[in-house]
């Protein structure tokens, strides 16, 4: 027994075994229960490209980072105070990053000569027998012993016993951060209601993981992590593709329009697939093509219908659609098609995070073909800039594109839950039902340059269109040059035209007076932010803008670029916003980039921006 | 709902458009534009609830010759856009106009999938065996050794059957016709409006300029009598003006003279029949057997894919979606904070 207690501000955690070890499952298990607890908190799931790697190998090593605190959380952390090994690969893939004097909680049955060898490391080098672990707080349990012994009464066979010991390791967890075991107990009942003896033994395990840290001494401490001070209201955990799928369907609702996904599967997008294809209720309509290409060309015959058109992928499938979505540019039809961005090209990094669609996104189809293109920043923004790009898209008649990414796709936060009244109204461009004599043009423009769709079906408003250059107003086909020159620059004008009902840029920290702004968009908001707020706290001057509209940009973007002498682009690519900056606002940027399919560590960051400073 | 049908009534002469019909003078795709103007009005539906979706290719350029609701797509995804429309508007009447090239080669995905989903689509397939909006290279229809721009020494590609391709897709109907028989494309289509699910429609298709005659053998006066056959449902399969007909030893089509043999022993044509329809789709690299026209195979059993997806959403359908979708957002567990 020992009381000794220890206060933090905050914890990074890292659980990480082989992927058949149930990972995922605990760390969103102590995710939920810190969150209810009410700490904030950040979680980054880092799994492999293959279903079942070899078991034991470190291309089979799942991950499960989460950090929680008593204050703001921005991104997942750095480095990790603790890091949970269930057995060697484990260990190796993980270890670099764990804090000196960090705790690592190892399952010594997953350091056998076995699975020391599957690792690739020598039977003679286990790190838990030779001194490469000296600098961290090490606590050797046979946690797959000791789960087979608490779980013995209920005689489930090896495999399944073995598979207990997840809950064991987050028992022990929890009370190493005094958690409490509600939550998780609940969801094992729930989760295993049709096999009593499993859901027992799990909750056994769970138990026997908490006691085990109550009872020994193995560890000197245990700590605490105030709640952080949030907003009064009601909130849940929503991952960004969670969110997304949420911020379509609220669009549908409020737009009064039923929503046709046209998809195909692809990681890290197709949970934003699974998640809609569930809400049939609301109308909406999941339709899982024969390939990419089918998906859009579905969506924009949906959308041409009158229905919300709407395509999800990543970036090889954009790649596929490209041809479509000049086809809906031109036939200026409402479609949104979402890229949840993952490391390319080619295949690439299927499961890792990259931002290097960008350029793809702006200019990644034949002809001069313009289209709008946002980015949320956090996992928990993918509800409203899901819903911005359908309203976008229908009241501008334009196709939308949204850029994800694999990190704020899987990595999920507290999110303070806004219902749907509280979103704003969507008027769409269809003509559905009018009597009029014909007197209809297909592209004649209302003030914001948009047309009106007069969808089939509707009497007196027969037109034809197609993918052959139109000319103005009537739709015909025209090939007379003059005419070809307007129609891209209409095109053009149309999406430039966005611009003046977005939201005016902010600084997200410091003002137009600081010394060097840095310009960052999507899925960096978190790092860059945490590195700035630390940068400021020692005493430098440092702005930082957040870029959520891509194209067009806020107005008022250029008037903050201009009095920076020093303008940092921070993007996880090899540059490639920083050439639109140059471009548009003739401004030398530099870049800080990073190309590892992982998001930016803070402390990059800081060096960057340092480096500038200094540099100076 | 529609009007009063009074109102609704049009013509074939209120299908044209102010639009100059571009193909070559002479090209076969005039008569199947004349042929589907002169069905519309009979077939019950308002103009303004046609839809004509093409690809890419002489034929794409089809709806905007029709005063409906039309639109030009891009190669080969005309199947997939209709798919779309055709799911989220199941009330409309949506036409597909492709080719050979459009809707075997670059298309070939999206139309087989096509066929296994069933969505009530009017596939035209307009076949001409050649590539003719990019002047003349062969076609994964065109026959061996055709000599064209881009195979000089003669193709080497074995052709699709495209019915039997068809048909091995689980497509639910599918028939044949010619740009010449103004009569027969007329029943074809209209029986192809009537089929609840894909019907999929080839037509030969003359292109007088980049491979004239290509079909003259089953449009010559003379020559079509021996070279192709007319299905009819519950007829015994007979040509040649009754002096010939078809008779099944096995599963093996055999031509049998019918001054030699009784007319009883041929096959007799049944369009709901799979196995006959199989083996009829192979009356086609065998010069023996003469080429069939009409319905090959028609099967009205299946259900649509806008049925299969209106059934399960209208099963479900939530009433009150703004409050349902609030109490959505909260069924992963959620806290306040105060």
């Amino acid at each position: 027994m020992n009381n000794s207690k220890k206060q933090l501000r905050d914890v990074v955690i890292k659980f990480a075994g082989d992927s058949g070890d149930g990972i995922q499952l605990t760390g969103n298990q102590f995710a939920e229960t810190t969150a209810l607890f009410g700490n904030d908190i950040a979680t980054f799931p880092d799994f492999p490209a293959e279903i079942r790697a070899p078991l034991g190998t470190v291309p089979g090593v799942s991950g499960f980072q989460l950090h929680f605190g008593d204050a703001h959380i921005f991104t997942p952390g750095d480095e990790y105070d603790v890091l949970v090994a269930l057995n060697a690969a484990a260990l190796k893939t993980n270890l670099k990053f764990l804090k000196p004097n960090g705790i690592i909680i190892a399952n010594v049955s997953g350091f056998d000569n076995k699975n020391l060898r599957l690792a690739n490391i020598e039977e003679t080098e286990n790190p838990l027998e030779n001194d490469s672990l000296n600098n961290f707080q090490v606590h050797k349990i046979d946690i797959t012993k000791l789960t087979k012994i608490a779980v013995a009464p209920y005689n489930l066979g090896n495999k399944e016993s073995e598979r207990c010991k997840n809950m064991f390791v987050l028992g022990l967890v929890y009370w190493l951060y005094h958690r409490s075991l509600d939550k998780t107990t609940q969801f094992i009942e729930q989760h295993f209601k049709k096999d009593p003896s499993v859901a027992n033994a799990n909750v056994i395990a769970l138990k026997a993981g908490y006691n085990f840290g109550e009872t020994t001494e193995t560890f000197a401490y245990q700590y605490e992590v105030d709640k952080a001070e949030t907003k009064p209201g009601l909130y849940r955990s929503i991952n960004g593709n969670q969110a997304m799928a949420m911020g379509f369907l609220a669009a549908s609702i409020n737009a009064e329009l039923p929503l046709f996904l046209g998809t195909y599967p692809i990681t890290p997008a197709s949970d934003i697939l699974h998640e809609l294809s569930k809400h049939k209720g609301y109308g909406v309509i999941s339709f899982q093509a024969e390939d990419e290409i089918a998906g859009v060309s579905a969506a924009i015959g949906a959308s041409y219908g009158g229905s919300i058109g709407l395509t999800t992928s990543s970036g090889p499938g954009i790649a596929l659609k490209a041809e479509a979505i000049g086809l809906a540019t031109m036939l200026e039809l409402p479609l949104v098609i979402c890229n949840v961005q993952r490391g390319g090209p080619s295949t690439g990094l299927p499961t890792k995070t990259e931002q290097a669609d960008l350029m793809q996104a702006l200019y990644g189809r034949n002809g001069e073909c313009p289209l709008v293109v946002i980015a949320p920043s956090t996992h928990s923004d993918c509800y409203e800039m899901a819903y911005t790009a359908i309203k976008i898209a229908l009241e501008h008649t334009v196709p939308v594109m949204i850029l994800s990414d694999g990190f704020i796709a899987n990595g999920a936060e507290p999110w303070k839950i806004k219902t749907i009244e509280h979103l704003p109204t969507i008027q769409s461009n269809f003509i559905t039902n009018s009597e009029e004599l014909n007197t209809y043009q297909p592209y004649l423009r209302n003030a914001n340059l948009s047309r009106n769709i007069a969808v089939p079906g509707t009497k007196n408003f027969e037109h034809r269109i197609g993918g052959l250059e139109k000319e103005n107003i009537s739709g015909n086909i025209s090939y007379e040059p003059e005419n070809h020159e307007l129609m891209v620059k209409l095109r053009a004008e149309k999406v430039e035209r966005v611009a003046e009902v977005l939201p005016l840029q902010k600084f997200e920290n410091g003002n137009e007076m600081s010394e060097l702004l840095i310009i960052g968009w999507g899925s960096t908001f978190g790092s860059i932010s945490a590195a700035v707020n630390e940068l400021i706290l020692e005493g430098h001057s440092i702005a930082h803008i957040h870029l959520k509209y891509i194209n067009p940009m806020p107005l008022n973007i250029g008037d903050l670029i201009k009095p920076f002498n020093k303008v940092m682009v921070a993007e996880l690519n090899n540059g490639q916003l920083i050439r639109v900056i140059r471009d548009k606002y003739l401004k030398d940027a530099i870049g800080i980039n990073k190309i590892q399919g992982q998001p930016f560590m803070v402390k990059e960051i800081k060096d960057a921006i340092l480096k500038q400073i200094n540099h100076a | 709902m529609h009007n009063s049908d009074s109102i609704d009534i049009f013509t074939s002469k209120d299908l044209e458009t102010n639009q100059e019909v571009r193909w070559c003078p002479g090209c076969g795709d005039y008569a199947i534009l004349n042929s589907v103007k002169k069905i519309l009005p009979d077939l019950g539906q308002p103009k303004h609830e046609f839809v004509f979706i093409s690809g890419i290719g002489c034929s794409s350029r089809f709806p905007y010759y029709v005063n409906t609701y039309g639109m030009h797509s891009i190669h080969g995804r005309a199947t997939a856009v209709a798919t779309g429309l055709k799911i989220t508007r199941p009330e409309l009447s949506v036409w597909v106009i492709t080719g050979d090239g459009d809707a075997l080669s670059i298309g070939g995905n999206h139309l087989i999938h096509t066929l296994r989903r069933n969505p009530d689509l009017n596939i035209l397939l307009f076949n001409n065996q050649i590539y003719g909006l990019t002047k003349g290279q062969y076609s994964p229809t065109s026959e061996v050794g055709k000599i064209t721009k881009s195979t000089p020494f003669g193709s080497v590609d074995l052709p699709f059957n495209p019915l039997a391709l068809c048909l091995g897709a689980n497509a639910t109907f599918i028939a044949r016709t010619l740009d010449k028989d103004a009569k027969h494309q007329q029943e074809i289509y209209k029986r192809a409006y009537t089929h609840k699910g894909t019907s999929m429609v080839e037509i030969y298709q003359n292109c007088n300029v980049f491979n004239d005659h290509a079909f003259d053998v089953f449009t010559d006066k003379d020559l079509k009598l021996i070279n192709g056959i007319y299905l009819e449902h519950e007829k015994p399969l007979t040509f040649d003006s009754g002096k010939k007909g078809i008779k099944l030893i096995g599963l093996q089509p055999d031509v049998i003279d019918l001054e030699q043999h009784s007319i009883d022993e041929c096959m007799v044509h049944d369009e709901n029949d799979k196995t006959k329809a199989f083996i009829l789709t192979q009356f086609f690299d065998n010069n023996l057997l003469p080429r069939p026209f009409g319905i090959i195979y028609c099967d009205n059993t299946k259900a649509t894919l806008e049925n299969g997806i209106k059934e399960q959403i209208t099963a479900v359908n939530i009433k009150d979606k703004k409050l349902s979708f609030n109490a959505l957002l909260m069924t992963k567990s959620f806290w306040e904070v105060c």
